[in-house]
């Protein structure tokens, strides 16, 4: 069996007195992409933002490598790690958004080559030979001189992947990448994405494309209510939901 | 006494040169410095602590509650009343540049907080610290939204460095008031005063088109 990348235990995270997760485990094996599904609220995409601490979590360990993410632990106490040290664990895994969030004033090349000078210290030769790369990789071959106010929707959308994947993370968040998308463009993404899969990529999708996650997860999470409601292979759990909440939730999402 | 006014124009060249030279050079020293302080103060407003942001909060708040003439003869009084010689211009590019930092402060304050979240996010995410983040990402935005709030503001120093007449800094407007007490042609010479700055306040705004298309995003 491949080998643990991810490992979630008891993670618990509150806004206040409101409880969004309520103790969730979870472990992600090399090579294997997760689609976490259910419906707003039930915690999904706060559960994808603790992996890389753009979300504080109050309770549980989230580690990756064995490398504990965002917290020391030592016996009952638990820091907060160092800012420069969670900016190098952020860079462990790779994070595409659903507004993009391409950043406006550079062309799509210099958006891949930030993270690639300003973390891994490359040059920008180096940095651009990978950024040209990885943009044609993604279809973008013609485009590396634009600027995201220059692309469309789902075009940006590929440059965000190329940004997140060049840096060769351990892991790939995608959090509804396809959702502000027209209808049209969601087909480009989606086919980025199963070519990734292909490749062995670990990824973790928050997504509503249930067809998708039928299609190309190895495993796949429901979350409700703050907790993992039912998880296991899409084959299965799609065809034959164990519990009533999946069940319902299937009857009303886009599937079939 | 030659009595047109081109002759009287001709007499009062120096003057009106060096008046100009000093209000220009008023302008730019309280821009510049406005500017460079604004920016912290920018900074210690959006991302400042909670002590850090009331002091600063205040301290704008104060100043751009207070006429700039009040700012001015406070500046030039309150500094001799308190031993500090700084000279009436000294005096004067002070309370400008204070006037400026105050009103540079809001804009970069407005420009930073109008960022999409999402912007910082994305930084975070491939692993840029803070400092990279600000710098790379947050900055360079800030400033293309500040520009023509900017601009405005630089006008307006111009337009308030006429108040250091009043501490007796001999910038455009006094130097034309010397030259009507000697000539009696106060309609000519207030014209000529007010196309000179004009001249200066338009030159500013075209500087500013200027930038704001060279740093335009391509759409």
């Amino acid at each position: 069996m491949a080998k643990t990348i991810l490992d979630i235990k008891g993670l618990r995270k509150t806004y206040g007195i409101h409880e969004v997760l309520k103790g969730v485990d979870c472990a992600v094996r090399e090579g294997e992409v997760i689609s976490i599904i259910g419906s707003s609220g039930s915690g999904k995409t706060t559960l994808l933002r603790c992996v890389n601490m753009l979300e504080e979590f109050q309770g549980g360990t989230i580690s990756l490598d064995g490398e504990e993410i965002g917290y020391r632990v030592d016996g009952a106490t638990r820091r907060r790690k160092s800012e420069k040290e969670i900016a190098r664990q952020r860079a462990l895994t790779g994070m595409a958004f659903q507004q993009f969030n391409l950043f406006p004033h550079m062309s799509a090349a210099e958006n891949v080559m930030l993270g690639l000078v300003k973390v891994k210290k490359m040059t920008k030769p180096e940095a651009r030979a990978i950024a040209e790369k990885w943009l044609d990789r993604v279809g973008l071959a013609a485009r590396t001189k634009h600027y995201p106010g220059q692309l469309s929707g789902g075009q940006q959308q590929r440059v965000a992947i190329a940004r997140a994947i060049a840096m060769s993370p351990r892991l790939m968040l995608f959090d509804e990448v396809t959702s502000a998308l027209d209808p049209e463009l969601v087909g480009e993404v989606l086919q980025v994405i199963k070519g990734l899969a292909a490749d062995g990529m670990t990824m973790l999708l928050v997504t509503h494309e249930m067809r998708f996650a039928y299609e190309v997860s190895s495993r796949v999470i429901f979350m409700n209510q703050g907790v993992i409601c039912e998880e296991g292979d899409p084959k299965e759990m799609f065809v034959r939901p164990k519990t009533e909440r999946l069940a319902e939730f299937l009857k009303t999402s886009s599937f079939n | 006494m030659s009595h047109t006014f081109l002759e009287q124009l001709w007499i009062a060249r120096y003057v009106i040169t060096y008046g100009i030279g000093v209000t220009v050079s008023i302008s730019l020293l309280a821009i510049f410095a406005g500017s460079v302080l604004g920016v912290f103060v920018g900074l210690a407003l959006v991302y400042g602590g909670v002590v850090l942001r009331l002091v600063v909060r205040a301290y704008t708040d104060i100043i751009r509650g207070t006429p700039v003439l009040v700012l001015v003869l406070a500046s030039y009084y309150v500094s001799a009343a308190v031993g500090l010689d700084l000279g009436p211009f000294s005096a004067g590019v002070l309370a400008l540049a204070i006037f400026c930092s105050s009103h540079v402060g809001e804009i970069v304050r407005g420009a930073l907080q109008a960022i999409p979240k999402g912007q910082t996010e994305a930084a975070k995410a491939i692993g840029l610290t803070f400092t990279q983040t600000f710098t790379s990402v947050l900055w360079p935005q800030a400033m293309r939204q500040c520009l023509p709030a900017w601009v405005n503001t630089a006008a307006e120093m111009v337009k308030a460095s006429t108040l250091l007449s009043v501490i007796g800094v001999a910038e455009l407007l006094l130097r034309t008031q010397e030259i009507i007490s000697r000539n009696f042609m106060s309609l000519q010479f207030y014209f000529l005063a007010g196309g000179l700055y004009f001249i200066v306040n338009y030159g500013i705004e075209h500087f500013g088109k200027y930038v704001e298309r060279k740093t335009a995003l391509p759409s």
